[in-house]
């Protein structure tokens, strides 16, 4: 029986260095294709033989990756990240609620349900603001709205578009900062890597996966108590909090339930990936 | 090991990958996803596209 499980669709650098983590500290860690796996989810039985006590969940597509967890939970495996966990990360909106409500600064954000109400929503918030998907990442779709044209321009294509969840209009104050965002990696209570991601030349989102640049970034102790209280909010877990610098101090705009930190491997010294098994291993020793 | 594109049936030259890592064929430029047969030996298989609910 495995110790843990790795749960993938797709290995990318991440899920390499975690595997080749766990192997070079012997522990038996199985990495299996989600894609390839069907769960019978009225039957109880526990599937640890298979999945070991605790899978981590890797999947590069959020919604697999959270149903996958939902009936992992139900047969008794502890998943990182939990269902709660994943379903709050994976909602921007759900994720701005649980930071506002938890006293952390967060930007000014509205949501309405139809493209009018969308536009008086953008109009009260004044230009620029910023209109993001409720889910999704790598910055997709995520539009500067920089005034009435544009905005009106946006909800059009937005109202047209198939999924319904793009018809949940976020809409987000456009924070002034410099040309970077802070992405924090945090495992259990603790901050194991901090680096700022700065925007690829021809684009003003601060993504990695974007083209963005890594650099250390060595957080303030004020910081760092504000983006741990981010990940506590949350739920806690293997998280990757995103803060904004503005002044006065962070705001946490989103937090990351399948934490990518290839970025923040290239330029820490931290064993990243150490830091997550060994995390892992010691929530089967509770 | 030398492998066959599924896409193009061009030559693609595979070694050490791991099972479910993403290679792209030189040919045809095909992203492939490196997958694991019953009997153990490897096959190349054309990688999911991106999703809208794809990333962190």
């Amino acid at each position: 029986m495995p110790a843990l499980s790795l749960l993938y669709d797709r290995i990318r650098t991440e899920e390499k260095v975690l595997i080749n983590s766990a192997e070079k500290k012997g522990v038996l860690l199985k990495p299996i294709d989600a894609k390839e796996i069907h769960l019978t989810i009225t039957d109880f039985s526990k599937e640890r033989d298979l999945f070991g006590d605790v899978a981590l969940e890797r999947c590069v597509s959020h919604f697999r990756g959270l149903h996958l967890t939902a009936a992992l939970e139900s047969k008794g495996i502890t998943v990182v990240n939990s269902y709660s966990v994943s379903s709050i990360c994976g909602n921007k909106m759900l994720t701005s609620i649980v930071l506002a409500k938890n006293g952390i600064p967060t930007p000014k954000t509205v949501v309405a349900f139809t493209k009018e109400e969308a536009m008086r929503a953008a109009e009260e918030m004044g230009f620029p603001s910023v209109i993001k998907p409720v889910f999704g990442s790598w910055g997709r779709l995520i539009a500067p709205l920089k005034d009435r044209e544009t905005a009106q321009a946006i909800l059009e294509h937005r109202e047209e578009m198939g999924n319904p969840l793009y018809q949940i209009y976020y809409i987000q104050e456009m924070v002034k900062r410099p040309p970077r965002d802070i992405r924090t990696v945090v495992v259990g209570e603790e901050i194991v890597a901090s680096i700022y991601r700065y925007s690829a030349p021809e684009d003003w989102r601060t993504n990695i996966a974007r083209g963005g640049r890594a650099e250390v970034c060595k957080l303030r102790d004020e910081d760092a108590e504000i983006i741990l209280r981010a990940a506590k909010a949350v739920g806690g877990g293997v998280l990757g909090v995103d803060a904004m610098e503005r002044e006065g101090g962070i705001v946490i705009h989103e937090v990351n339930s399948t934490v990518e930190f290839k970025g923040a491997m290239s330029v820490s010294e931290v064993d990243i990936p150490g830091r997550i098994i060994e995390y892992a291993l010691n929530l089967i020793k509770r | 090991m030398k492998l066959k594109c599924p896409e193009c049936d061009g030559d693609i030259e595979v070694k050490e990958v791991i099972e479910g890592e993403i290679i792209s064929c030189n040919d045809c430029g095909a992203e492939l996803e490196v997958s694991k047969k019953k009997d153990g030996s490897i096959e190349l298989k054309v990688a999911e596209t991106e999703g809208e609910d794809w990333g962190e």
